[in-house]
């Protein structure tokens, strides 16, 4: 089913774009203008998609940013090899229901080395599956601009980042030196070889996120609901125990329970939560009675301090 | 207090319990707003306050900040500069160093704050913060009372377009909850205003360090105090008002996906535009009429300011990005020549007679900037000058090689606001707001700017009628 099928299929839809409210509304056309004006300056840019929450998200707001026209670039995976199983089924059916021009990258160098988050760190391993196989793809692409579904309420280092964010030639970001960024003009400038992170769900929250994902009727990964699934428990994170590739340690003894997930990544690095939120609605309860942070379950945060900071300096998203 | 400061205190009263609409925090629109404060009125306390008691700080970072230990305060309190300052740099050496945006709601409204430092390069950093905000509130110790430094955070905002002020006079407990203390700051307060112009003021007598009048009032210790918290303040205040103008829309990009369809995408600035609608295209001032507003969620009849749409015309025209579309009857500034006000942002400042690009809704113009006057703070008001440093604000004029289309920036933001950008460094070296229309060069010479390749423009400066007139040429590099 294409993209203009899909549409052709759905009825009600001005009822449907009543429903957002005012608040809601206001950041949907800001992250409109904003994939617009770069899809207007920019010759080569491109959507990281990582097949979470706020990259399906993104991915609605570019269909509507430039509807009935085509999105007018590429999708692009990071793939380490690791993640959920669910998510790439979930990505390959999306790429084929909307007809999307989705590109795949997985680092060479660490799939023939067999890197493994199990076995070599999570640290070396998102440094050599996500970081550098990210400036790979990009630079491979010519990318100039690159739009990822990154928001500022997730981390205290993400709370001074630009909506466009510029990256020296190999990729880094410079925390200290960043352009000045007034009303909603944007400078994307660049010389050759330099680029731009462009972040258009820069001031939604995780509530608005769920709150438009409901009203939109965005599919999502079946992940984020709970369900009774097997786990262990690992180093106090709740760890997916589907995929052959986990191996257990000594004295880990597989469970069952109710649990979901709140951000999705490599499934050996990603810890659940207990829950019993089955939909939308109960998601939305249970964030806003919440008392832990969204990235809380996240290996790869809690590293060392200011991990996220100095991942991002490195070139990560 | 003004009469519209005593209406939005009895509104929450009202719609507190009556509108079940008013309990989701989505049912209104979001209220941006910046915190302005010297080093030592207890700025990241009372945003920390904000965060802490609107339980918008998640457990697994409040035990992380009380792990870390509270030098800060003898209340079991954390120190909240550590759950402000982003980046570890700004950690170790226990200032801010950039603007940050932090996100909190409450029943009623979701918030944006702005938080900007309020040392050195505060201007760069307020002008950013106060350049999308609704409203800024001003922090002044209750024991310092008004400083030049709050003078000049009122100055700043009130130039950047800020009408709503919340005077938050902080630490009132270490003055013993006086009276006088509060009513001669908020008068002083006033009078100074008064001269900056236009602005409406809520002064709130609060201690952010106890929580007294920021979520939860203070009855006991400030029973002479009548007035909202400062969270009722930031709930009941109006969003900055859209633009009076009818209809603008900057076209931002065209949409050919195939012969059949052409679109211009572009986000409605003032006004409305409805199907049937005649409106100009600025600046060739042909005419057509709107045959359809397109969205996802299907075509509509009309767009308001804000709305991100694509309209298709009756008929085909030659228009670009960067062209305005404008209701019939009230068609934008159009000329060469503009007078406008600068904020500065980078160490080089801006030097009169500096070439530069001018990013404007859709557009990237060539400009020529002649500084004519700087803004002195200390003293309030201007003074000619020829170069501004960096943090400065100037007033300027702005020279194009073609006719360029503006609004005032009073009349309307999206179309009336713009950036400088260096072509050396391509950073942005500045922000700008349109005043008006100026006289055109007094010279009466008429310039005409000839773009050609290199071989072409030596040949042409060599003839000898050009090389006699050499002195008056000016030769662009390339871009």
């Amino acid at each position: 089913m294409t993209a203009a099928t899909a549409r052709l299929q759905r009825t009600d839809d001005s009822i449907r774009s009543s429903r957002l409210s005012p608040h809601i509304k206001a950041l949907e056309n800001e992250a409109i203008h904003i994939f617009r004006e770069v899809a207007a300056e920019f010759e080569r840019p491109v959507m990281l998609y990582s097949v979470g929450k706020d990259s399906s998200v993104l991915l609605h707001v570019a269909r509507k940013a430039f509807w009935p026209e085509p999105i007018p670039f590429p999708l692009l995976h990071v793939d380490t090899g690791w993640k959920f199983s669910q998510m790439i089924a979930f990505r390959d059916q999306t790429a084929r229901d909307l007809d999307l021009d989705l590109r795949v990258h997985t680092n060479p160098r660490g799939a023939a080395e067999g890197l493994s988050p199990l076995k070599h760190g999570s640290s070396y391993f998102t440094e050599v599956m996500k970081t550098e196989a990210l400036r790979q793809a990009l630079d491979a692409g010519r990318f100039d601009a690159a739009f990822g579904g990154a928001r500022r309420d997730e981390d205290a280092s993400r709370s001074k980042e630009r909506i466009f964010s510029f990256r020296s030639p190999d990729h880094r970001w410079d925390a200290r030196n960043q352009r000045p960024e007034l009303w909603n003009l944007y400078n994307g400038r660049i010389a050759r070889g330099e680029s731009v992170r462009v972040f258009p769900l820069s001031n939604w929250t995780e509530l608005d996120v769920w709150h438009y994902i409901k009203s939109e009727e965005i599919p999502i990964v079946d992940l984020y609901f709970a369900k009774r699934r097997p786990f262990v428990l690992r180093d106090g994170m709740i760890i997916l125990a589907e995929d052959e590739r986990l191996e257990l340690w000594p004295g880990e003894v597989r469970q069952e329970g109710s649990i979901r997930f709140r951000t999705l990544g490599c499934f050996a690095l990603s810890g659940g939560i207990f829950s019993e939120a089955a939909t939308i609605d109960d998601i939305i309860d249970e964030i806003t009675t919440a008392t832990v942070s969204e990235r809380q379950g996240r290996a790869i945060d809690r590293d060392e301090a200011g991990s996220m900071e100095k991942k991002k300096l490195e070139g990560y998203f | 207090m003004s009469l519209e400061a005593d209406i939005q205190q009895l509104e929450p009263e009202f719609e507190r319990e009556a509108d079940p609409a008013a309990q989701q925090p989505e049912a209104g629109r979001r209220l941006r707003f910046l915190v302005c404060g010297s080093v030592d009125d207890g700025k990241s306390t009372l945003i920390g306050r904000l965060l802490w008691d609107t339980k918008s700080v998640a457990e697994d970072h409040r035990a992380a900040l009380i792990a870390k230990g509270s030098k800060q305060n003898d209340l079991s309190l954390p120190d909240f500069g550590l759950l402000l300052d982003g980046l570890k740099a700004e950690q170790e050496q226990g200032i801010t160093i950039d603007v940050a945006y932090r996100y909190f709601q409450t029943p009623r409204r979701a918030f944006i704050v702005a938080d900007t430092p309020g040392h050195e390069q505060y201007t760069r950093n307020m002008a950013t913060g106060a350049s999308t905000a609704d409203l800024a509130v001003l922090l002044v110790d209750a024991r310092a009372g008004l400083l030049e430094q709050t003078r000049r955070h009122a100055a700043i905002v009130h130039l950047m377009g800020i009408r709503q002020v919340v005077l938050a006079v902080n630490k009132i407990d270490l003055v013993g909850y006086d009276r006088a203390v509060f009513d001669d700051i908020e008068l002083e307060f006033r009078a100074y205003a008064a001269r900056l112009g236009d602005m409406a003021i809520t002064a709130i007598p609060l201690s952010a360090l106890k929580g007294e009048n920021i979520v939860s009032p203070a009855r006991a210790n400030l029973e002479w105090y009548s007035g909202p918290t400062l969270i009722e303040a930031l709930e009941a205040a109006p969003a900055a008002k859209s633009s009076r103008l009818s209809f603008r829309m900057p076209i931002q990009r065209v949409s050919r996906p195939g012969e059949s369809f052409r679109g211009y995408q572009g986000t409605v600035a003032a006004g409305a535009v409805a199907v049937g609608d005649r409106v100009v295209v600025a600046p060739s001032g042909q005419t057509v009429s709107v045959a359809r507003i397109v969205t996802f969620d299907g075509d509509v009849p009309r767009a308001e300011a804000g709305a991100a749409v694509t309209l298709v015309f009756d008929r085909k025209v030659d228009t670009a990005r960067g062209d305005v579309l404008t209701a019939a009857d009230a068609t934008p500034l159009a000329g060469r020549d503009f007078t406008a006000t600068v904020v500065t942002l980078q160490p080089d400042g801006l030097k009169d007679g500096a070439r530069l690009w001018l990013k404007a809704a859709g557009r990237m113009k060539r400009v020529r900037v002649a500084v004519d006057e700087a803004y002195v703070l200390a003293a309030g008001h201007w003074s000619k000058s020829s170069a501004l440093p960096v943090n400065a604000i100037g007033r300027v004029r702005l020279r194009f090689d073609e006719e360029a289309i503006f609004d005032r920036f009073s009349d309307c933001r999206d179309t009336g606001a713009f950036i400088l950008i260096s072509p050396q460094t391509n950073n942005t070296v500045a922000g700008g707001m349109i005043a008006d229309l100026a006289q055109a060069a007094s010279d009466g010479q008429e310039q005409v700017t000839l773009a050609l390749p290199r071989d072409l423009a030596e040949f042409v400066l060599g003839l000898p009628a050009v090389k006699a007139r050499r002195a008056e040429i000016e030769v662009l590099p390339d871009r």
